[in-house]
């Protein structure tokens, strides 16, 4: 079954099977390896990434539901190829990874966050992201994620 | 035989025979009225499965599993029903079941207003909320059966994916007795 929609701003067209996990569509047909498999039932987050702008793991969504949507991997996060996303400045800054595997998955859910929640505090990202690292990143993910809101704020009052 | 008693004798036959003769009607209404109310009965045992009670919380978190324990990862009601403004609902439930990771899905997948939740509530209760138009979204007793009959999230109980079982009664049954409660004046107990 042939299926178009938009991948970072780029129209694809696929022939695949439509039950196909999206996360599968994204890493072996289009090559994007940034969003993971993790626990493949939903549960870690590893595979998150936003689809028209909401926040999905993609390991449990069919690609047929992507048809005619804009979806958005890490690959895209940044609008602009010469300025990283403020989720990706700050983590670089907070030095967040270990092992790495599931920070995609934060990163997406992070991005979401602060579009949503201006300043989130600990509660805030506590209650609203449930994604799983292994390594035990979480406290600097905390710092990172209200770095980020600083860097976006002060990129917004600058225009 | 004196004429009193003549006269009691009577107006008791005549009393027996208009009794007699207004006892149909009565009866009627209070046929209606029971076989509605045996009708909620058995709408109460389906609305008490876990596939319907899971989304109707009288809390604000939603249940999981036929022993409905919470549901993990600080999923909430949120302010809309449908969970928090960055992990919905839908994050991770599609359409429909998904095979693949075993996640239940159907449209409009969501926790019910507040004021439907349906925990620990006895059948009175029950029916006193289901039948309130302003807890149960404007709906009269004939909304209420076409939710029931119709709603595509209602008709997932039925169709709940590997693992969960389905409410008591089979669904097209469960259609008969909602007409049923409904034809007879869609009583509810006292």
């Amino acid at each position: 079954m042939k299926i178009k929609f938009k991948i970072n701003g780029k129209a694809v067209e696929l022939d695949v099977d439509p039950e196909t996990p999206l996360l599968w569509v994204v890493r072996d047909e289009l090559k994007l390896k940034a969003t993971k498999y993790g626990c493949g039932r939903s549960m870690c987050g590893a595979c998150s990434l936003h689809i028209d702008g909401d926040l999905f793991r993609s390991c449990s969504y069919p690609v047929k539901y992507a048809e005619g949507k804009e979806v958005t991997t890490l690959e895209g996060l940044s609008e602009d190829e010469e300025e990283l996303h403020p989720v990706q400045q700050a983590w670089m800054e907070e030095n967040v990874p270990q092992c790495g595997y599931c920070q995609p998955g934060f990163m997406m859910a992070a991005a979401k966050l602060i579009e949503e929640i201006d300043e989130p505090d600990t509660e805030d990202i506590k209650a609203n992201i449930s994604n799983i690292c292994r390594c035990g990143t979480h406290p600097r993910i905390i710092k990172a994620i209200k770095r980020a809101a600083q860097i976006k704020q002060a990129k917004t009052s600058s225009l | 035989m004196n004429s009193k008693v003549l006269f009691l004798i009577c107006f008791c036959f005549v009393s027996i025979l208009l009794l007699r003769s207004n006892a149909p009607m009565f009866s009627q209404e209070q046929a209606d009225r029971e076989a509605s109310l045996q009708a909620f009965e058995k709408i109460a045992e389906v609305l008490r499965s876990p596939r319907c009670l899971n989304c109707h919380p009288s809390d604000d978190v939603p249940r999981v599993g036929d022993d409905s324990h919470k549901h993990l990862f600080g999923v909430v009601r949120g302010d809309a029903d449908h969970n928090g403004p960055v992990q919905k609902c839908a994050t991770c439930h599609q359409k429909e079941n998904n095979t693949y990771t075993k996640i239940p899905g159907a449209p409009h997948w969501g926790l019910a207003p507040i004021g439907m939740g349906w925990q620990g509530l006895t059948d009175a209760q029950l029916g006193m909320i289901l039948l309130d138009q302003e807890k149960n979204g404007g709906r009269s007793p004939e909304d209420l059966v076409k939710h029931m009959s119709e709603d595509a999230l209602v008709k997932w109980a039925w169709d709940p994916g590997e693992g969960r079982t389905v409410p008591p009664i089979p669904f097209e049954e469960f259609k008969q007795i909602l007409q049923t409660w409904l034809s007879n004046g869609a009583h509810v107990p006292e």
